[in-house]
């Protein structure tokens, strides 16, 4: 087929941050699959509520103090996060690779933490459908939380790299903390669900 | 070949140069390395189609199988429990191995080409999809052949499936066999989306995009919301046989209906991904065939979004014999048969556009009149069982058996075997056999009709489903042995498409790039396209670019022949935003999928096995994404 040129692209970027990036968008979409799974994780919990004669079945309520601190580190973490992908948007590369240590470290610190609150659940997976679906939330929570900070700790290390210093990985550090402030949002409603609905 | 320069512009270099530099940047490796590393979305979408219809083929054997059994009463062909494992087999591997795949898989093909694209957003997830599509359907068949296959029926209910009656590891490899289908599934819905939304030619705003690239747009959202229900179902049943979970255990608190919820809340959907994207295929082949563009453009693209949110508000007419509260009923019946509305709009505007048009009856417009003609029996059916006194009478029944087929086999694979041979020439350079595909038309329609149509009788007579024989004194023997014959017909025209098919590949006429003078970009490269898709990209200002300016295509320069370049434009106006690159050839999609399997088999036997299998799927991930020393890096 005939062509006839319309148009000049030679001046476009080559790479683009944000709603340019197609790996934005990915995230965006991971991020829609993996809250629909949280949300349909809920609402099997307020369904087999819903059908208990009491709640929790046969256990007592869960302990508040280690999902509660792990609550308050990931929301102290969202303002480093922040400041993180502000300075990936600078290019500012030091402090960026500062911002990096700093959410490798935060990732970590809720991830320990979070190793308490299995136990004060207070109740077995294969107890009861109760504990089966409180684990259930707070596994697939985790298993989000490890995946991050995997993420995470590999991007950290790549920071120091002669590969680091590419505009490439401050889109890559952006996208990351996007994720993360994903986590920490959906720990919120599951952290209400766990700990408060049985208290309501 | 000769390295191509840095920073060398399509611009500078004369046609026949530019093409050989395309070619080099884009090129696949040949030997064991190209066929493990591909990243080219064309050769993974043919694996993809390639293997799903090799899947339909072994599907319809076991359906021949149970027609076998079935043609007589007491009769003696298959044991009951190999009886329970082919229907199982047969409504698994058709739904999960077969319909979903390949229509996700002709997207995979025709998405980025429709677009005016150079590859598929994210093209090493896409060769990830598909190492674990293959993986979760040779799992499904190596048990198969071990005697372990499923028997609990293609939606698995509890409590048969669960830990108390379900012995063995016959219902863990159907759950696990979910899992690969829906992750390669998932995977493709994402570079989809980010395709469609991102990478689209310049000037191809949203009310100009083909309304094949909007089916499948929307499927790919369905597929999205609705795919994590059956991945947390599955998952919760490998957890109750495995580590003692109670989900579904009623003595400890967990509920039966709430597997049915959660398999429909997915499972009413699914129908809608399977048969979404052959909407979209009726579409292109009818604008073609009918010569003017698709009738009432806006309220097809409703249509589809309408369908779309519907199909989440129906799931529970799959229940309706499970005793829920009336008004639940009342509510589900309303909504599916509400359906039937955005259904009608699109029949209707297909209707008004061959009207109005001057058809031509090629293959590709048979195969989609006999879709409409049979999509309209099912439908009405379909609206039938939504009505619960009338569900209650014909529940677990060969009506239901009827009506599902009615609307899968000729609401899917009809205009997908038209979208076959509508797209043939453009896959591989070749026509395929205008007669032989008549043959093969008439005989899938009239076998297919033949064989179904009576299943209503049968279902009003109250044949139940999933029975492996019969006694003499029912009333059923003669229209089964009837069903059983006319099988043979069906079978006879799958027979001639797939002759027609594999021998078009070698002896047929050579195809032009645009043999059916069709108006849509995949048309505008050659036949089949080089790996680079165009050698320039296009610049789209109308609906029907190829019949807007007819021999000639409107195209942008500018981009760089040493790095795998493609164009990032806006959501809504396409306006060019990044000359993006597109990544090269990798082998850790194939790991990243061998580790993935390991891991999801071996978590069938212990639990442990997702811990120790999470460190080589790591490592395959971290591999991939570590960047390499290409010019796609650089920024």
């Amino acid at each position: 087929m005939k062509t006839r040129v319309v148009a000049d692209f030679s001046g476009l970027p080559i790479h683009g941050f944000r709603s340019a990036s197609v790996t934005w968008w990915g995230t965006l979409a991971f991020m829609l699959i993996e809250a629909t799974g949280f949300a349909l994780v809920i609402a099997v919990y307020l369904y087999l509520m819903n059908l208990a004669a009491i709640w929790p079945i046969d256990a007592p309520k869960p302990n508040l103090l280690p999902g509660t601190l792990v609550t308050v580190i990931l929301l102290v973490s969202a303002i480093p996060n922040y400041l993180t992908s502000r300075w990936a948007e600078r290019e500012d590369f030091r402090r960026i690779r500062i911002g990096m240590v700093l959410m490798s470290v935060l990732g970590t610190v809720p991830l320990a933490v979070r190793a308490f609150e299995f136990p004060a659940l207070n109740v077995n997976w294969d107890s009861n459908a109760y504990g089966s679906v409180v684990w259930a939330l707070l596994g697939l929570h985790t298993a989000h939380l490890i995946t991050d900070l995997v993420d995470t700790l590999v991007l950290a290390a790549l920071m120091f790299t002669r590969k680091g210093d590419n505009v490439r990985r401050f889109g890559d550090v952006q996208d990351n903390a996007m994720y993360w402030n994903f986590v920490v949002v959906t720990w919120l409603p599951i952290y209400g669900c766990i700990y408060w609905i049985p208290r309501l | 070949m000769s390295e191509v320069k840095p920073d060398t512009r399509d611009s500078e270099l004369a046609p026949p140069a530019l093409a050989a530099a395309l070619a080099e940047t884009w090129r696949t490796p040949v030997g064991l390395w190209g066929v493990l590393a591909a990243v080219d979305h064309k050769i993974i979408a043919r694996r993809y189609i390639v293997t799903a219809f090799a899947f339909l083929a072994l599907g319809g054997v076991l359906a021949l199988l149970m027609r076998l059994q079935l043609a007589q009463p007491e009769a003696r062909v298959l044991s009951p429990d190999r009886y329970n494992q082919i229907f199982t087999m047969h409504g698994t591997n058709m739904m999960f191995l077969f319909a979903v795949p390949v229509m996700e898989a002709m997207g995979v093909y025709l998405v980025p080409l429709m677009v005016g694209t150079r590859n598929i957003a994210f093209p090493r997830l896409n060769a990830f999809s598909y190492w674990i599509f293959l993986a979760g359907g040779a799992l499904l068949w190596i048990a198969f052949v071990l005697d372990m296959a499923p028997d609990v029926g293609w939606f698995a209910y509890v409590p048969l499936s669960g830990p108390q009656y379900g012995a063995g590891k016959r219902a863990d490899i159907w759950a696990q066999m979910i899992t690969f289908t829906e992750i390669a599934a998932l995977a493709v819905a994402v570079e989809i989306v980010v395709t469609v939304l991102k990478q689209r030619a310049p000037g191809m705003s949203l009310d100009r995009i083909p309304l094949f690239v909007w089916s499948m747009l929307v499927t790919s959202f369905v597929v999205i919301m609705a795919m994590p229900a059956i991945v947390f179902a599955s998952t919760s049943l490998i957890l109750d046989r495995l580590v003692g979970t109670h989900f579904f255990n009623p003595a400890e608190g967990g509920d039966v209906l709430l597997w049915q919820h959660l398999f429909w809340f997915f499972g009413h959907p699914e129908v809608y991904i399977i048969f979404l994207p052959a909407v979209g295929m009726v579409s292109a082949i009818i604008e073609t065939f009918a010569r003017r563009p698709v009738f009432g453009y806006l309220a097809m693209v409703m249509a589809l979004i309408a369908t779309s949110i519907l199909a989440f508000g129906l799931w529970v007419h799959h229940m309706f014999v499970t005793g829920l509260p009336r008004l639940g009923q009342s509510f589900f019946t309303a909504s599916s048969m509400s359906i039937a509305i955005p259904a009608g709009v699109q029949v209707f505007c297909w209707l008004a556009t061959l009207w109005d048009g001057a058809p031509v009856f090629r293959t590709p417009l048979l195969f989609v009149i006999g879709f409409i003609v049979t999509f309209v029996i099912g439908g009405l059916t379909g609206v039938m069982v939504a009505s619960v006194p009338f569900d209650t009478q014909v529940h677990d029944t060969y009506f239901v058996v009827a009506h599902f087929h009615y609307v899968l086999i000729g609401g899917a694979v009809f205009p997908l075997l038209g979208g076959i041979y509508y797209w043939f020439p453009k896959i591989t350079g070749r026509m395929m056999s205008e007669t032989l595909g008549k043959c093969s038309f008439w005989l899938i329609f009239v076998g297919f009709n033949l064989t179904f149509f009576p299943m209503h009788i049968l279902g009003l007579a109250g044949m139940p489903r999933r029975i492996y024989t019969y006694q003499p004194d029912m009333p059923w023997y003669g229209l089964n042995m009837f069903v059983s014959i006319s099988s043979l017909v069906l079978v006879a025209g799958f027979l001639v498409f797939f002759i027609d098919a594999i021998r078009s590949t070698r002896v047929g006429v050579s195809a032009a790039e645009n043999p059916w003078d069709a108006p849509t970009l995949e048309w505008a490269t050659a036949s089949p396209p080089p790996s680079y898709n165009f050698a320039e990209i296009p610049v789209v200002n109308g609906l029907s670019p190829l019949w807007d300016q007819p021999g000639c295509l409107m195209v942008a320069s500018g981009l760089r022949t040493d790095r795998r370049e493609l164009i990032v434009s806006t959501v809504a106006a396409a306006k060019p935003q990044v000359r993006e690159a597109s990544p090269r050839d990798s082998i850790w999609p194939f790991w990243a999928a061998v580790a993935t399997t390991v891991m999801l088999i071996g978590s069938i036997f212990t639990p442990w096995a997702v811990v120790w299998g999470s460190v080589p799927v790591a490592i395959a991930l971290i591999g991939w994404f570590w960047p390499k020393a290409t010019p796609e890096d650089e920024s």
